[in-house]
């Protein structure tokens, strides 16, 4: 059976890069006693996948992560064993039974992940970048270079912002996300900066990664759910 | 969420690898500071991954945070990166778990582990802004970040003790009464293998801990203590804990010497502190803490597993190895207890590696009762690694490692040391050419095709001869494998790689009596194994390589160094010197520099001829093994002759005075040793009967 794991990731476990949660996450099932499907082979390892990775530096309310188990447990209790060993800045807060096809595979749900960014102290904009901000969102159309591995391309990068908001001094992203379309939050923030001529660097904002969705909607229109309601 | 961060953030995501800074591991152990009497600050003087992988920090960890009053945390070597922005910021060195500044501790614990780590024990300090000489330490509470490094060559000089006694500490008296305990820079304390010869390193430490940390150290917290609340001068509590067994506070010793420079006297010159300091041993290894809440870094380290220490010394007498000597005697823990460790340690790390460590695994005596336990319980069932290092190389070890691993992608490793039967007399290495190659023949019979064999070179009367036997010896065993395995069933050529360490004489090992060589001449013998391993036979199946030439060289000086080194020591650190163990760092030119600007003349270190009378720098320390009984060894060594090892009879080293382990015999709940067949019991053990008529050997290790 496969489960989905919902946890935090808060305060400096944000240095931690995605390798080492991976590593962090299989010691976690073990020591909480739950007994994961391995994979065959010569050398087996366990069967989990995380939706969707997460850079260093960024903190998160919506991390997530499907493992298949080969002795049910009930969610309750497999979140219970996991926080009792978990370090300070990590929590995990729910786990639910979900599919087992390849589409349902967190990775190949994610559609749209929302951020809040807040400027570090000392790197705050002047106060006109507000309407600045606003102005530019109201364009049909924002052309951003994506840089690939192999390959640059000119996007247009507007119709994959679902949301843009600013409430004081933070900011509330709802961006496309997963394999197709992802549009880091850095990536519109940089080149919003560029065109309206602040300076911009990868350090200047702290992101927290609210939530994460699916999109169960059609190419007309988006029906975004939390991938943690994507359950049986 | 609150948390606390000694780097800036800005910092921490510049630098390589952060999570070695940030502590908040699993079991990482987290107090309240102002609900605790003592702090205490353990460092392994190298980067995270190197340190977090050594196993008597964590012991003595977990025995230090079961004390309610103590607080124990760790401290690491920062990385090149962030200890040039931490020079340059002015930040000071941390400890991980609190991110406090070390500087706020009351000790500083720094194991040593390896010469070559001393000028990173200048870098802690130096960082902590801790004044870098114990002396200056009873006045002087701390210094600017970093400023170690401004000190020229010639203030070094002046600094240290060994050029002319103690003048800083005059000159500061005039400046300032002396700090009470608790007042200035933590207490600072070396530990490990590399405090058996503290005399380098003296300068920079108030304290050493000789022997095992499980035994003396609530003693020592508990005299400081004691002494705060008393409000007595830090030297008072140094001179006080000087009498603790196990302590040597070296600013109460004073050395002369003779005109040749050799050592004439060491003396302690305060009252109350000892000639001489008896290391200190576990007597009972099941009884002994151990790790029961293993940390779990984030990051990969270098030993990335849990360590499970099935037993501590050795009984195989290798007259080149230190652990073998100084780690006597050899005392082993119960099967019951092990199996209980093992499953407490995989329980609470939730690591998928366990791995068996001891000087000697194979000489474990309920081996086969440990290994398919955890075979059963875990390898088999729950997808756990079991690692097994330095198993000899025989029927049951082939039979364990083909449970427990991938035959045809892991090797086989072997350490002859010496390629003549000759030269494994002379080191007594209790391994004939027989055993090497029946053992290689299993192992190919049993599908394997990879061997790994380890040698040194530059051993006591080593000759030409006895180097082009590595390669022969190699040759043999690559000969052995075309002959064992039929051609149909041959996966490929065998793979059998050479490697060579340079041989370097270390203190309290019969070889401490050896000369060293030029780096050049080195060099010409790992030629002369190289031209020969080209000449065989079979030499497509055979690689070659050999280690540093300089480094061996350096860590002669440093192992065999006297307190006059120090000064030595801090100009290489004051000209850069750091992370000498790391080949990319390490930089010869530095340290000849440092030699030159400080007077000090290498050759006499490592070249010259010890006499057998002569005085060595760390014969105030007793081990229990006698230098009388080290330079028969040393003496059994030139004529090549073999020493049985500890289950086959004692030897009489004197390591029975410590009443444990090998050296004691349950049935009769008496101490004995045997000397030939004729059983002698010595050192009754309290409470039973002295054995009539014994013969108690002379000097107990006391010579």
């Amino acid at each position: 059976m496969r489960m989905r794991i919902r946890y935090s990731k808060q305060g400096l476990m944000k240095f931690i890069g995605h390798l080492d949660m991976m590593r962090y996450f299989q010691k976690a099932l073990r020591r909480a006693g739950i007994d994961v499907t391995y994979t065959e082979g010569m050398s087996p390892h366990m069967s989990m996948s995380y939706a969707f990775p997460l850079g260093v530096g960024m903190t998160s309310d919506s991390e997530y992560v499907d493992v298949d188990l080969n002795t049910p447990m009930p969610p309750e209790e497999m979140i219970g064993r996991l926080n009792e060993s978990a370090p300070e800045g990590i929590h995990f807060i729910k786990a639910v039974q979900i599919g087992i096809t390849k589409a349902e595979k967190g990775m190949n749900q994610v559609a749209r992940a929302d951020y809040t960014l807040s400027f570090r102290e000392g790197y705050e904009w002047d106060t006109l970048w507000k309407e600045a901000f606003a102005a530019f969102l109201r364009r049909e159309e924002i052309l951003v270079i994506k840089k690939g591995k192999k390959t640059e391309k000119e996007v247009n990068i507007r119709p994959l912002i679902y949301q843009a908001d600013v409430s004081g001094s933070e900011i509330h992203l709802g961006l496309a996300a997963g394999n197709e379309n992802n549009i880091r939050p850095e990536l519109l923030m940089e080149a919003f900066a560029r065109e309206a001529g602040y300076s911009c660097t990868p350090f200047m904002f702290r992101i927290n990664r609210d939530e994460v969705y699916g999109d169960t909607g059609n190419a007309q229109e988006h029906a975004f759910v939390p991938l943690i309601d994507l359950c049986l | 969420m609150e948390y606390k961060l000694a780097l800036p953030e800005e910092v921490l995501l510049l630098v390589s690898k952060p999570e070695r800074y940030l502590g908040n591991e699993v079991n990482a152990v987290k107090k309240d500071p102002t609900k605790v009497d003592i702090r205490f600050a353990m460092c392994f003087p190298d980067v995270y991954e190197i340190g977090m992988s050594h196993l008597g920090i964590q012991i003595l960890y977990e025995m230090f945070n079961a004390r309610e009053d103590t607080w124990c945390e760790r401290v690491y070597s920062p990385w090149v990166d962030l200890d040039a922005v931490m020079r340059e910021k002015k930040i000071p060195l941390f400890a991980l778990e609190s991110q406090d500044p070390v500087l706020e501790m009351d000790f500083l614990g720094i194991t040593l582990q390896y010469e070559l780590c001393y000028t990173n024990i200048l870098q802690i300090l130096d960082l902590s802004g801790i004044p870098l000489h114990a002396q200056e330490r009873l006045y002087l509470r701390s210094v600017p970040v970093g400023d170690g490094r401004k000190t020229g060559a010639a203030d070094a000089c002046a600094k240290n003790g060994a050029s002319g006694g103690t003048s800083i500490a005059e000159d500061e008296k005039e400046q300032g009464r002396e700090l009470l305990v608790g007042e200035g820079a933590p207490i600072v304390v070396g530990g490990g293998p590399c405090a058996y010869n503290p005399e380098p390193i003296a300068d920079f430490f108030d304290l050493f801990y000789i022997g095992e940390g499980e035994t003396a150290y609530d003693q020592l917290l508990n005299l400081y203590k004691s002494c705060r609340e008393k409000g007595t001068t830090r030297r008072e509590f140094l001179r006080q804990a000087a009498a603790i067994p196990g302590i040597y506070c070296p600013m109460f010793y004073k050395a002369a010497y003779n005109d040749d420079g050799t050592l004439r006297s060491f003396t302690p010159d305060t009252e109350g502190v000892p000639k001489r300091v008896v290391k200190q041993v576990v007597t009972d290894m099941d009884r002994a803490p151990y790790i029961t809440k293993p940390l779990v870094p984030f990051m990969q380290i270098t030993q990335d597993r849990v360590v499970l220490e099935v037993q501590r010394g050795c009984i195989r007498g290798c007259r080149f190895c230190q652990a073998g000597m100084i780690y006597r005697p050899t005392r082993t823990k119960s099967l019951e207890v092990l199996k209980k460790q093992a499953d407490c340690l995989l329980l609470e790390s939730g690591q998928d590696e366990i791995s068996l460590s001891s000087l000697s695994t194979s000489d474990y005596p309920e081996l086969p009762g440990l290994v398919n336990y955890l075979i059963d319980e875990y390898g088999r069932t729950k997808n756990i690694n079991i690692s097994l290092p330095s198993l000899r190389i025989d029927a049951f070890s082939l039979d364990v490692m083909s449970k427990v691993q991938d035959v045809k992608k892991s090797s086989l490793t072997f350490a002859p040391e010496g390629g003549s039967q000759r030269m494994r007399d002379v080191i007594n290495k209790g391994l004939t050419e027989e055993d090497i190659l029946r053992g290689a023949a299993d192992a190919f019979r049993g599908g394997w095709n990879k061997v790994k064999l380890y040698f040194m070179l530059g051993q006591p009367t080593e000759t030409e001869e006895d180097r082009k036997a590595i390669a022969q010896l190699a040759e043999k065993i690559a000969e052995t494998y075309y002959d064992t395995v039929p051609k149909e069933q041959r996966v490929g050529k065998c793979s059998i790689s050479i490697s060579t360490s340079f041989f370097v004489p270390k203190p309290f090992t019969p070889f401490q009596w050896a000369v060293m060589y030029e780096p050049g001449d080195y060099l010409g013998f790992a030629h002369t194994v190289n031209q020969e391993v080209k000449n065989s036979l079979n030499h497509k199946s055979i690689r070659y390589n050999w280690h540093e030439a300089y480094v061996t060289v350096l860590e002669g000086l440093l192992a065999r160094g006297d307190r006059r080194v120090a000064r030595t020591i801090e100009a290489a650190y004051a000209d850069g010197s750091l992370f000498d163990a790391w080949t990319e760092h390490w930089d010869w030119e530095r340290w000849v520099r440092a030699m030159d600007e400080t007077g000090l003349e290498i050759d006499f270190y490592t070249k010259r001829q010890r006499g057998e009378e002569e005085l060595f720098p760390w014969d105030f320390i007793d081990t229990g093994v006698s230098k009388k009984y080290l330079l028969e060894e040393w003496h059994r060594a030139l004529r090549a002759e073999v020493t049985p090892n500890c289950h086959v009879r004692c030897n009489l080293c004197g390591a029975a005075k410590f009443r444990s382990g090998v050296c004691f015999n349950e049935e009769e709940g008496c101490l004995k040793t045997r000397a030939g067949s004729e059983e002698v019991y010595v050192y009754p053990r309290e409470g039973c009967n002295p054995v009539p008529g014994i013969h108690i050997p002379e000097g107990g290790g006391a010579s």
